[in-house]
């Protein structure tokens, strides 16, 4: 079953008509609804368009956080190969927020981490909707530490409301975690690609993101704090999320005239929800291309670029 | 630098006090409720004499009562996009900007200066918590990175004063940025091998703690400051249970084993000349008189790291 958004309402009542016509189509042989059920497609086709052209930064938020957009788990899955995932931090536990291994990219053998949320009740909570503690981005360290020891190229897939704030969490470091892991993704010398797939939620997208290009997709988002967040703090009412979510400039559109994002990564109509085949294999070919670009380069390039990437950000605002 | 501005510290601390005197004198300390004349207080370093709460001390008046003589000299910090994402919530950004400047005399939430403790040359940053909240935007990157470029330049260790809410929410995603930014300077400080001393004070949370403030080589926090990366009230939404007494407190962090050491205001200054004269390889320090320098002899740039006096021997 389709789930739609909110601001989608009136293309489910649409929808939502051709399926019972068609439904009713097959319990009724005689019946011949198919012209209207065709037009009634047409008019949400079009609908679909019109609602997707120009989605408000709000509405952004929504989709990225839909809960039928692929996760990472899917993005592994379709476009590695020979997928190894590797566990543990080596201090205290496995964090299955993040999931993480060897896997190949076409040929090319490399690393690829990311935030996995999740896609039931029961997975969420398995993957704690993607909120990584302490030994999430200390496993990514680690496995960021062996990429580099044996030349692999690192793939960080990015999707998360943020790192988990818990009691355990903060006692065992989550700040000096994210720290590191941040440090880590500055000091490795192979190439480092980010792609922030739906949620980039604050310090705990940033542990992954560091990275020599950071490609968005379409409809994903990449914030200092959530607009709900925001809202309460400088609104002082959560509910001015939309007002927040315009000002924070948190768009993949935005963030490519900042210079903080390098590819925007098109979505299908309607957003990766309603295609998700063809958005992971937009993903791939992205993927793929910035790889080779990368691969060109040298150890002490790929750092030395990376670094002065971060230095120079932001110099002109929005205005460039 | 001149030895002799040991001597003199209260006339030259009067020259460079920018902060206007408060209207009230008296402060009342919010931990035991005890009246603290304010000289009294800035001369404890704005700790209560009644229950050692440290309450906030803004950089330049940490920074004069930590320098020899209370003389240091600012270091240029490249000027930042103001606005740069034309931010507006219920009050322009610029606005903002305006009554924190006026409120402190100060150009944003960072303090970068260079100078000597105990007649070792340092560059130490101060982050001000009564600027927006010491909130980290593009100016305070700037002026993280400005002090690690002019520490490695002359070879000084780099000590840094930590006290922020976190990032600056109306810079946006370019205040997130500064967590990877800030990083890069670190790893400036790493590659030449000089020390970088995180002294985190009351209260340091949020992306702030989560990147410059947690990669010190030795982190050092004041009593009872509230450092972490979450806030208490989120943490107690999320896991719907009441946090122990003393969650988030530097005492609780050293406990688990998050800080090297919590140290008491009055002994700060004395523990950071000892720490950077090991790290530096320096001999210890002469506490106390100094010797009457050779007129001649040139102490303040030390490009190759070796302080003046230790030259001479
Ligand atoms: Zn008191």
């Amino acid at each position: 079953m389709t789930h739609y958004l909110e601001f989608e309402k009136p293309l489910a009542e649409i929808e939502g008509k051709a399926e019972e016509l068609r439904a009713l189509a097959r319990a009724n042989e005689e019946m011949d609804v198919e012209q209207e059920a065709a037009g009634l497609d047409k008019k949400a086709a079009t609908m679909l368009v019109d609602l997707y052209k120009n989605l408000s930064p709000w509405r952004k938020c929504q989709v990225a956080r839909h809960p039928d957009r692929p996760h990472c788990k899917d993005y592994i899955n379709a476009l590695f190969k020979e997928y190894t995932p590797l566990a543990g931090d080596r201090n205290f536990a496995d964090d299955h927020a993040v999931m993480g291994g060897l896997a190949r990219l076409g040929d090319t053998a490399v690393m690829v981490i990311g935030h996995e949320k999740g896609n039931d009740t029961k997975t969420r909570i398995e993957r704690n909707f993607g909120m990584a503690r302490p030994e999430g981005y200390r496993k990514a360290i680690r496995l960021m530490e062996m990429a580099d020891k044996f030349g692999l190229p690192i793939i960080t897939l990015v999707d998360t409301p943020g790192a988990y704030p818990g009691k355990g969490a903060e006692e065992r470091g989550q700040s000096e975690a994210i720290a590191r892991s941040t440090e880590k993704c500055l000091q490795v010398k192979v190439p480092l690609i980010s792609v922030i797939i739906g949620e980039g939620g604050s310090g705990g997208a940033v542990a992954f993101a560091t990275g020599n290009k950071i490609l968005m997709l379409e409809h994903s988002i990449y914030s200092v704090i959530s607009p709900e967040g925001c809202a309460s703090i400088l609104w002082k009412d959560a509910e001015k999320m939309r007002e927040a979510a315009e000002a924070l400039r948190l768009t993949a559109q935005d963030l490519l005239k900042l210079g903080v994002a390098d590819t925007v990564i098109k979505e299908p109509v309607g957003g990766a929800q309603r295609d998700r085949t063809a958005a992971i294999e937009a993903v791939g070919r992205a993927l793929e291309t910035t790889l080779a670009e990368l691969l060109k380069k040298k150890p002490d390039a790929l750092v030395k670029d990376r670094r002065k990437k971060y230095l120079d950000l932001g110099s002109k605002g929005l205005a460039a | 630098m001149n030895w002799i501005t040991n001597y003199v510290r209260p006339t030259i601390n009067s020259l460079f006090s920018r902060r206007e005197v408060p209207d009230n004198l008296w402060t009342k300390c919010p931990e035991c409720g005890t009246m603290l004349f304010h000289r009294e207080l800035s001369e404890n370093l704005n700790v209560c004499t009644g229950c050692d709460h440290h309450m906030a001390l803004a950089p330049r008046e940490r920074f004069e009562a930590l320098f020899d003589g209370g003389i240091f000299a600012e270091i240029e910090v490249p000027a930042a996009v103001a606005d740069p994402l034309h931010f507006r919530d219920q009050k322009k950004y610029p606005d903002r900007m305006k009554d924190a400047r006026k409120k402190t005399g100060e150009k944003d939430a960072m303090l970068v200066v260079e100078g000597e403790i105990g007649r070792t040359s340092v560059v130490a940053a101060g982050q001000d918590f009564s600027f927006m909240g010491g909130s980290m935007g593009m100016y305070v990157g700037n002026a993280i990175i400005a002090g690690a470029e002019r520490a490695v330049a002359l070879k000084r260790p780099f000590i840094l004063f930590s006290a922020a809410g976190g990032a600056r929410m109306q810079e946006g995603i370019l205040s997130l940025m500064q967590m990877p930014r800030t990083t890069v300077a670190v790893e400036m400080l790493r590659e030449a091998n000089l020390p970088y001393i995180v002294v985190l004070t009351h209260p340091t949370t949020g992306g702030v703690t989560a990147s410059y403030a947690m990669l010190g080589d030795v982190q050092i926090a004041e009593p009872n400051a509230l450092i972490g990366f979450a806030g208490t009230r989120v943490i107690e939404q999320t896991i719907r249970e009441k946090l122990p007494e003393g969650f988030q407190r530097s005492e609780y962090l050293l406990d688990h084993g998050m800080l090297d050491r919590v140290t008491h205001r009055k002994d700060l200054r004395e523990e950071l000349i000892t720490i950077t004269r090991m790290l530096m390889g320096l001999p210890p320090a002469v506490m106390g008189e100094l010797p009457k320098p050779d007129t001649n002899s040139k102490t303040d740039d030390q490009p190759d790291g070796t302080p003046a006096e230790d030259a001479k021997k």
